[in-house]
């Protein structure tokens, strides 16, 4: 299913981060191959988001490496980062909210706007030739996302499934090469959760992405991830394919807790007793 | 570009001339006094101080109490070099202002780009360095500054003598601005990194302590001619309505065009969330400081031009408790409102320094104060966004740009319904 010959993209290793006494990620180690879609999942509080904060540079790692296209990115500023390729969207989405959500777009362009503070004040040919160019660019990313018609409205405005969707159109328009997704289906209905499957399968197909993802809801993991890491009180208990994951007692002891875990074991015996 | 939005453009600088010659007129034949010509300029340059802080505040969201400070230093900068020119005949001041704000910026643009090659060095040590460049640069203009007094003085002078002073003062203005912002780059470096309430007392932090050195400007900083607490009198009366209602509207062009570009979207994008920004390649440092810097600039603009309107200037005018009124327009017009700033400055000087100075008897004046903060008081429980809210002139709108319909899109989104989910 996944090419192993891809190049790694992202590799971390040893990673370790701190809070105080806690120590919110021990030991975490991931490494993702070009084009792979990757589950990062675990109960509540297992550090999965904390994981996202260290790779964006949000947090500052206490110790280990996080290597992306060969380059350490411990130590580096979030927003450098996001110039080297990784965008993110977030658990509780963070849209610009009184913006328009072309605006919300266009903000992803501007680490390469193409024209500076003195072209934009004095408006020479270079701002709007420039600007002309990237609101094209916005707009058909909008239209990839079904929202060109919802251009000039204000992002707080827009209904919660719109909302979510403008968040990755956001992230993607940063031109990453990985993208991390922070439980994208939270909140959402079923029917919802379905036309977020596609979209996730869609965008990694049409922008040759690599994709990691956080998430809950087991649907969505299971149906569209190709490798799952699961996680529990900051380190990795398991990993491989979802078939794998299912079956490993480990995840779901984490999950479910002991008592729950030698029932379920129990329960598969005793069918393949009946079998 | 597009022809709609150049017709609002020329119609926007069409009418703006319009209403500066018409007032204009108005002052020349008399039937403003001087009183209200006086107060109508305190609004342009109201104005344009609030404009700076707006920048600072509603569109960047870092709440500033510093920008009377900013004001202040411009309004002394700019009072020195005209003083010396009309008082003493001496270019002593202009030329010495001109280099140290030459050199600093010089070096402050040296500094960062050698900076900007070294990555991770921490900020207290970037400050430190751009410090040191500060204290070099200044001790070489003051050098090399000595040399060439007396040979700009001479060039000067073979000037008209009006047209001597007013290309001086205008290059007093622009020097006053350059230099608050150079001095509000080198004070933002380290308070910028604060959180917005924490940088709200910094900032109240350094409109006092320049309150204090205006104060003591004779005898600690060794300007004589400011004289301190006694106050600086015998600056020429330059600024004329024409001056700063066409300040005015360049500032107000300026805005305009910063906020609808992409440096714009970014500085308000902070305002709006700071992580999402940093998370879309959003760098919060330079975003926060170059608005500060930015907003700072107009901030000595304005003081310079306020400088020059009464010809007499006291620290008690730069006092803390002043720094509130260009944050009581901002709120007043609308915080993010460029049209409901320059319409409150202008509010704020003719109606509650005018008519209520006129209406209220003798002796009452003073309840302007209680007046000033019911009216606010009703303000923030009936339009808590402001008078104007987010609403804008249309050359001051944003423009949406139209949609490209079916040609391009339909290559290049194979499927455009696949997000139809809600």
């Amino acid at each position: 299913m996944t090419d192993q010959n891809q190049p790694l993209l992202l590799e971390i290793s040893a990673l370790n981060k701190n809070f105080g006494g806690l120590r919110a990620v021990k030991n975490f180690e991931l490494s993702i191959h070009k084009g792979e879609l990757v589950g990062l999942i675990g109960p509540n509080g297992a550090g999965k988001t904390t994981v996202f904060n260290l790779i964006t540079g949000i947090y500052v790692a206490s110790s280990g490496t996080i290597k992306f296209k060969d380059q350490n990115m411990v130590g580096i500023p979030p927003f450098e980062i996001t110039r080297t390729g990784i965008a993110r969207t977030f658990q509780n989405i963070r849209l610009f909210p009184n913006l328009t959500v072309l605006d919300n777009v266009r903000i992803a362009y501007h680490s390469h706007a193409g024209y500076n503070l003195l072209d934009a004040i004095v408006r020479t040919p270079r701002f709007f030739h420039h600007e002309k160019e990237l609101t094209e660019r916005a707009q058909d990313f909008l239209g990839v996302f079904n929202l060109q018609d919802r251009q000039g409205e204000i992002a707080k405005n827009l209904p919660y499934g719109e909302q979510r969707r403008l968040e990755i159109a956001r992230a993607l328009a940063a031109e990453p090469q990985l993208l991390l997704l922070d439980e994208p289906a939270a909140g959402m209905n079923s029917k919802e959760v379905v036309t977020l499957m596609e979209l996730i399968h869609f965008i990694r197909d049409r922008f040759k992405l690599t994709i990691l993802l956080i998430e809950h809801q087991m649907r969505v993991v299971m149906g569209v991830c190709e490798w799952i890491t699961v996680m529990d009180f900051g380190e990795v208990i398991a990993r491989g394919n979802p078939a794998e994951i299912q079956s490993d007692p480990k995840v779901v002891e984490a999950y479910l807790g002991r008592g729950a875990a030698e029932l379920a074991k129990k329960l598969s015996e005793k069918r393949s007793h009946v079998a | 570009m597009n022809l709609k939005a150049n017709r609002s453009t020329i119609g926007f600088i069409g009418v703006s001339l319009l209403i500066i010659v018409f007032v204009q007129v108005l002052i020349s034949v008399g039937v403003l006094s001087a009183f209200w010509a006086t107060l109508i300029s305190i609004g342009a340059v109201m104005g344009i101080v609030s404009l700076g802080l707006n920048l600072i505040y509603g569109f960047n969201g870092q709440f500033s109490l510093g920008q009377w400070g900013f004001y202040a230093i411009g309004a002394y900068t700019a009072a020195d070099v005209t003083y010396r020119w009309s008082q003493e005949h001496s270019a002593s001041g202009l030329v010495i202002v001109s280099l140290v704000v030459l050199l600093v910026g010089g070096s402050f643009l040296l500094i960062r780009y050698m900076l900007s090659r070294i990555r991770g060095l921490d900020p207290l040590s970037a400050f430190s360095l751009y410090l040191i460049g500060v204290v070099i640069a200044g001790f070489l203009a003051v050098k090399i500054g000595q040399f060439i007094i007396n040979p700009v003085t001479a060039m000067f002078n073979i000037l008209p003598a009006s047209l001597a002073m007013q290309i001086i003062f205008f290059l007093a203005v622009l020097l006053a601005g350059a230099l608050a912002a150079e001095v509000s780059f080198i004070f933002g470096m380290p308070v910028l990194t604060l959180g917005s309430d924490y940088f709200g007392i910094a900032t109240l932090g350094f409109t006092i302590i320049v309150k204090v050195l205006l104060d003591n400007s004779d005898v600690l900083l060794g300007f004589e001619e400011m004289k301190g607490a006694r106050g600086m009198v015998g600056i020429p009366k330059l600024t004329s309505w024409l001056w700063v209602s066409l300040f005015l509207l360049a500032v107000v062009i300026v805005t305009r065009n910063l906020l609808h570009s992409s440096n714009g979207r970014a500085m308000i994008s902070v305002r709006e969330d700071e992580i999402a920004a940093k998370a879309m390649g959003i760098d919060l440092a330079q975003q926060k400081t170059l608005t500060f810097v930015l907003g700072s600039f107009f901030a000595g603009l304005a003081g310079a031009l306020y400088a020059h309107i009464n010809g007499f200037l006291h620290p008690n005018t730069f006092n803390f408790i002043k720094s509130f009124d260009p944050m009581i327009i901002i709120v007043f017009g609308g915080l993010g409102s460029v049209t409901g700033t320059v319409m409150a400055a202008f509010a704020w000087a003719l109606v509650l320094e005018g008519v209520l100075r006129l209406v209220l008897p003798t002796g009452f004046e003073t309840w302007r104060f209680v007046v000033y903060p019911v009216l606010l008081l009703i303000m923030m429980l009936l339009r808590p966004k402001g008078l104007f809210g987010a609403f804008e002139f249309p050359f001051l709108r944003q423009v949406l740009p139209p949609l490209r319909k079916s040609q391009g899109s339909a290559a290049t989104t194979p499927k455009p319904t696949i997000a139809e989910g809600d």
